[in-house]
C-alpha cells in the first residue's frame, strides 16, 4: 500500500497549506498513523484544535471526513449499522416466495443501513474517520470500536465480516472526562495537544486572523500566555484567543493597553471570577503580588 | 516470540537493545507499557529518521505514553537514555571559541575570543543571551556555566542537585530578573504601563526558567556520560504525581500535585454523576406498568420502574491542618468541595488544638485554591501551643456542633491521629458514630505506622465505620469512588 506522506516535514507543510499550524509532535504522530496504519487518540484541553486536526488532515489529503459524534447511550445501531426493518417488512409482504428464499434475501446489503463506522470501512474513495469525544460513551460501548480500530473490519452476524477496502486515517478525540480503557489506548497512537507555546500561538493568530498586524499578534499571544499562568477556572483556549484577536481587529485596536484589555476580556474569559482575577493581576504589573501560595 | 523473530531478522541491533532498556526503565518508573506497545515503538522507530532526535522522541511518546501525566517521567528517562552524545557535546572542550559558534555569542566589544573569558565577561555574555532570549545562545551559555562553576569531576559521589545548586548560585540569578527588567525599561525610553511591565516580567521569567532547564539538562548529560545510563536512571526515578505521598512531597512535587488534582476532580465528578444516573433504575412499578398497558390493549408492553432517588448525604469534614498533615487536608478539602454538588450540604471544620468552622470561606469564594489559602490564614485554630490536640478539638466540635449531626450526616475526619500524648477524647467519636450515618477516618500515614509513637489511631478507629490509608492522590480517588 502506498503511503500518504513522504516524511514528517511533508505532513507539516501539508497542514500548513490548509492553515493548520502543526508542531513537531502533531506532525510526527499524523505521519506515524499513516505508516503504522494505526488510529490516533487525541487528548487535550478543550479548544486546542483536536477536532480541527482531523478536519485539516482530511482537507490536506483531499479525503472525505466521516464523523461519528459520540454521546452517552450511543449504540451499534447508531455507530455501526442497522437493518432497515421497514423495508424488510415490505419485502416479505410484497412477494409470496418460500420462506428460505425470503430469509436469505432480507439480510442482504440492500437492507443494510450503514452508520459512520461501517461507512468509513466500506468507502472506496479516500476517507478520514473522526470519532469525536469518545470519552462520552460508556466503557461497555467502547468495545464496539475495538474491532474496527485494530483490524479495520466489522463483523455482521447475518452477512459475515466486512473488511476495509482501504485503511482510513482514524482520529479519536477525548476531553478526558474519564479514563479510557486500556484496550482502546493500546490500539491507538497517543497525542496530547496542549496549549501552544508563545511562538506557535503567535503564528496561529497571525495566520487565522485576517488583517492583524505582527505586533498585535505578538501582544495577544503574550497576554494570553500570562493569563494562562494564573489559576483560573477555565484557561483561555486557542479558539477563544482567536476570537479575542478578531474582536481587537474589528474594534480597530492597534495596541492592547489595560483599557482595551478590560473592555474586551469577556471574549477571552467566560467566568466572572476569572475576569476579575485576570484584570486585577494584569493591572498590577508586579507578578506574584496576589499573596496566593504558589 | 515476535520480538525474537524481529530482533534476529535485524541482527543484534544496538538500537533495539537500547530501546529495550529504555522501556524496562519506563516500566520501573511506573508507566504501564504493554508488549504490543513495545512492538509498536520498535516499528515506529524504523519509520523516523534517527538523526532527528525530536521526531524520534515524539514517535516513542506516541506509542509508549498513553497518559498525559506520564509525560514528564517519559521525558526524564528519554533524556537519560538518548542523551546527546555528539563530538560537540564532549564534556571537556575547554575553549569558548571551539565550543560555540563565535557569531552566536558575540561579545559586545569583541574581546575574549579564543582566550578563556574573565568572570565579568561571562556574566555580560549571559546577560546578553537572556536579554535576547535566543534558545541556542542560552544553551551555549548553560553549557559554559556548568563547565565553569559546576565543579563536576568524574566519579564524584554527589547528586545532580548539588551541581545544579552550585552552578545556579554562581550565576547570580536572584537579581537577574530585576536587572533584565531594568534594562528593558531603559530600552523602552519611557515608563512601562503595568500591563507591559507584567508581560515583560513573564517573558523574562520564562527565559530564566529556560536557562535553568538547560543547565539542568547539561548536568544530567554529563552525569550520564560519567556514570552510565542505568545508574543515572535509577537516581532520577521519581514517583508519578498520583503516587506522590502527601506527607513527604517536596515543593516541586506539591506543584505537580496541585496541577494533577484539577483534572482528577473533574473526572471524578463526571464518573459519580454518570453512576448515579445508571443506578437509577429500580424495581418494577406494578401500578404504573398496568396503567401504561391500557394503551396497548392490556398487554404490558412497556414495563415501568420505580426510580430510586439516591440520598444525597450531608458531609462534615473535620480536618487536622497542623504542619505535618496540612497538605493532605488541603487536597482532601479541595476534592470534597469540587464534588460538593453530589452532597446536599458540606460543612467543614479545621483544627490544630482549637477548632473553627470554615464552611463560609468555601461558600463565599468561587476559587477553591483561594479558599484553602484563606483557611490557613484566617481560621482560628490554635488554642494553646499549636500542636495537634485531637482530644480538645473533638471536644470543642461536640460542644458547638454536635447537635447538628443527624442520621443523614457522613462525618470524615482527616488526620494522622498523632495526639502529642494528650487525652484522646475518643468518646466524641463514639457519640458521633451513634448519631451520624457513617464516620470515616482518613489517615495520610501508612497503616504500619498507625499506633506507633504518639499515634492513637486504634482508639479512634474502634468507633469508625471505616478507616482508610490515604497517602496519595490515587488512594484519595479510590476512597471517594468507593464511598460515594
Amino acid at each position: 500500500m502506498g503511503h500518504r506522506f513522504a516524511g514528517v516535514g511533508a505532513v507539516r507543510d501539508g497542514l500548513d497549506g490548509v492553515q493548520y499550524l502543526a508542531d513537531e509532535g502533531i506532525a510526527g504522530v499524523v505521519y506515524l498513523a499513516d505508516r503504522l496504519a494505526k488510529p490516533v487518540l487525541v487528548e487535550g484541553p478543550a479548544g486546542t484544535g483536536k477536532t480541527q486536526l482531523a478536519k485539516s488532515t482530511a482537507e490536506m489529503c483531499g479525503a472525505r471526513l466521516i464523523r461519528l459524534q459520540c454521546y452517552e447511550g450511543i449504540d451499534e445501531s447508531k455507530a455501526l449499522y442497522e437493518w432497515n426493518y421497514k423495508k424488510q417488512l415490505l419485502r416479505i409482504q410484497a412477494e409470496s416466495q418460500t420462506w428460505d428464499e425470503v430469509s436469505d434475501d432480507i439480510f442482504s446489503e440492500e437492507f443494510l443501513l450503514t452508520r459512520p463506522l461501517l461507512e468509513a470501512i466500506r468507502a472506496t474513495d479516500p476517507v478520514v474517520l473522526l470519532v469525536d469525544e469518545v470519552d462520552r460513551v460508556e466503557v461497555e460501548t467502547e468495545a464496539l470500536l475495538l474491532e474496527i480500530l485494530s483490524d479495520y473490519q466489522v463483523s455482521i452476524p447475518e452477512l459475515g465480516t466486512v473488511e476495509a477496502a482501504q485503511i482510513p486515517l482514524v482520529f479519536l478525540t477525548s476531553n478526558s472526562t474519564r479514563e479510557l480503557s486500556e484496550a482502546l489506548k493500546r490500539r491507538c497512537l497517543y497525542l496530547y495537544i496542549d496549549y501552544p507555546g508563545l511562538e506557535r500561538e503567535r503564528e496561529i493568530v497571525h495566520t487565522k486572523v485576517p488583517g492583524i498586524s505582527q505586533s498585535l499578534a505578538d501582544e495577544v499571544a503574550r497576554i494570553v500566555r500570562s493569563v494562562r499562568q494564573l489559576e483560573l477556572k477555565k484557561a483561555p483556549s486557542v479558539s477563544e484567543t482567536l476570537d479575542w484577536a478578531r474582536t481587537l481587529v474589528l474594534l480597530g485596536v492597534e495596541h492592547v493597553d489595560a483599557e482595551a484589555a478590560a473592555e474586551t476580556v469577556q471574549v477571552l474569559l467566560k467566568h466572572r471570577s476569572d475576569i476579575e482575577k485576570a484584570l486585577k493581576e494584569l493591572s498590577t504589573g508586579d507578578a506574584r503580588s496576589s499573596g496566593l501560595p504558589r | 516470540m515476535q520480538v525474537t523473530a524481529r530482533g534476529a531478522g535485524a541482527g543484534p541491533s544496538p538500537l533495539l537493545g537500547l530501546l529495550g532498556g529504555f522501556i524496562a526503565e519506563l516500566r520501573r518508573a511506573g508507566l504501564p507499557v504493554s508488549l504490543t506497545e513495545h512492538l509498536d515503538a520498535t516499528e515506529a522507530a524504523r519509520h523516523v529518521p534517527l538523526d532527528d532526535r525530536e521526531a524520534f522522541k515524539f514517535a516513542l511518546a506516541a506509542t509508549l505514553v498513553k497518559h498525559h501525566a506520564h509525560w514528564q517521567a517519559f521525558e526524564t528517562v528519554f533524556e537519560v537514555y538518548f542523551s546527546l552524545r555528539g563530538a560537540e557535546y564532549e564534556p571537556d572542550g575547554d575553549s569558548w571559541a571551539d565550543d560555540v559558534d563565535p557569531a552566536e555569542l558575540l561579545d559586545p566589544r569583541g574581546e575574549g575570543r579564543g582566550a578563556p573569558l574573565s568572570e565579568d565577561a561571562f556574566a555580560r555574555l549571559l546577560f546578553a543571551a537572556l536579554l535576547r532570549g535566543d534558545q541556542a545562545q542560552l544553551r551555549a551559555a548553560a553549557r559554559r556555566a556548568v563547565q565553569r562553576y559546576g565543579g563536576m569531576a568524574p566519579g564524584r559521589p554527589v547528586g545532580g542537585t548539588y551541581y545544579l545548586y552550585r552552578t545556579l548560585r554562581s550565576l547570580g540569578l536572584e537579581d537577574m530578573l530585576e536587572r533584565l527588567l531594568e534594562t528593558t525599561r531603559e530600552q523602552a525610553g519611557r515608563p512601562l504601563t503595568p500591563l507591559e511591565e507584567r508581560l515583560e516580567r513573564d517573558e523574562m521569567e520564562s527565559r530564566i526558567e529556560r536557562l535553568r532547564k538547560e543547565v539542568e539538562a547539561e548536568i544530567r548529560r554529563r552525569l550520564v556520560a560519567d556514570r552510565g545510563t542505568e545508574a543515572m536512571a535509577r537516581t532520577l526515578r521519581k514517583p508519578l504525581p498520583e503516587d506522590v505521598e502527601f506527607v513527604h512531597a517536596t515543593r516541586e512535587e506539591m506543584e505537580a500535585l496541585r496541577k494533577a488534582i484539577h483534572p482528577l476532580t473533574r473526572k471524578l465528578a463526571a464518573r459519580l454523576s454518570r453512576r448515579r444516573r445508571h443506578r437509577s433504575r429500580g424495581v418494577l412499578d406494578f401500578r404504573r406498568t398496568i396503567r401504561q398497558s391500557l394503551s396497548y390493549g392490556g398487554v404490558p408492553a412497556e414495563p415501568r420502574f420505580r426510580y430510586k432517588r439516591p440520598a444525597k448525604p450531608e458531609i462534615m469534614v473535620i480536618a487536622d491542618i497542623s504542619g505535618s498533615v496540612a497538605a493532605f487536608a488541603r487536597f482532601t478539602l479541595h476534592l470534597v468541595y469540587a464534588i460538593s454538588s453530589h452532597f446536599s450540604k458540606v460543612r467543614s471544620f479545621v483544627f490544630i488544638d482549637g477548632l473553627d468552622e470554615v464552611t463560609d470561606l468555601f461558600e463565599t469564594s468561587d476559587d477553591i485554591t483561594e479558599a484553602v489559602h484563606r483557611v490557613n490564614t484566617s481560621a482560628d485554630v490554635v488554642w494553646v501551643d499549636g500542636h495537634s490536640d485531637y482530644g480538645h478539638a473533638l471536644g470543642v466540635f461536640w460542644d458547638r456542633y454536635g447537635r447538628s449531626v443527624n442520621p443523614r450526616t457522613t462525618v470524615m475526619v482527616l488526620g494522622d491521629a498523632r495526639n502529642n500524648y494528650h487525652a484522646s477524647g475518643s468518646w466524641v467519636m463514639r457519640e458521633l458514630q451513634r448519631k451520624a450515618r457513617r464516620v470515616f477516618w482518613l489517615n495520610p500515614e501508612p497503616r504500619s505506622y498507625w499506633d506507633t509513637g504518639d499515634s492513637i489511631m486504634s482508639e479512634y478507629s474502634a468507633h469508625c465505620d471505616g478507616t482508610f490509608e490515604v497517602r496519595t492522590l490515587r488512594h484519595l480517588e479510590r476512597f471517594v469512588e468507593q464511598t460515594f
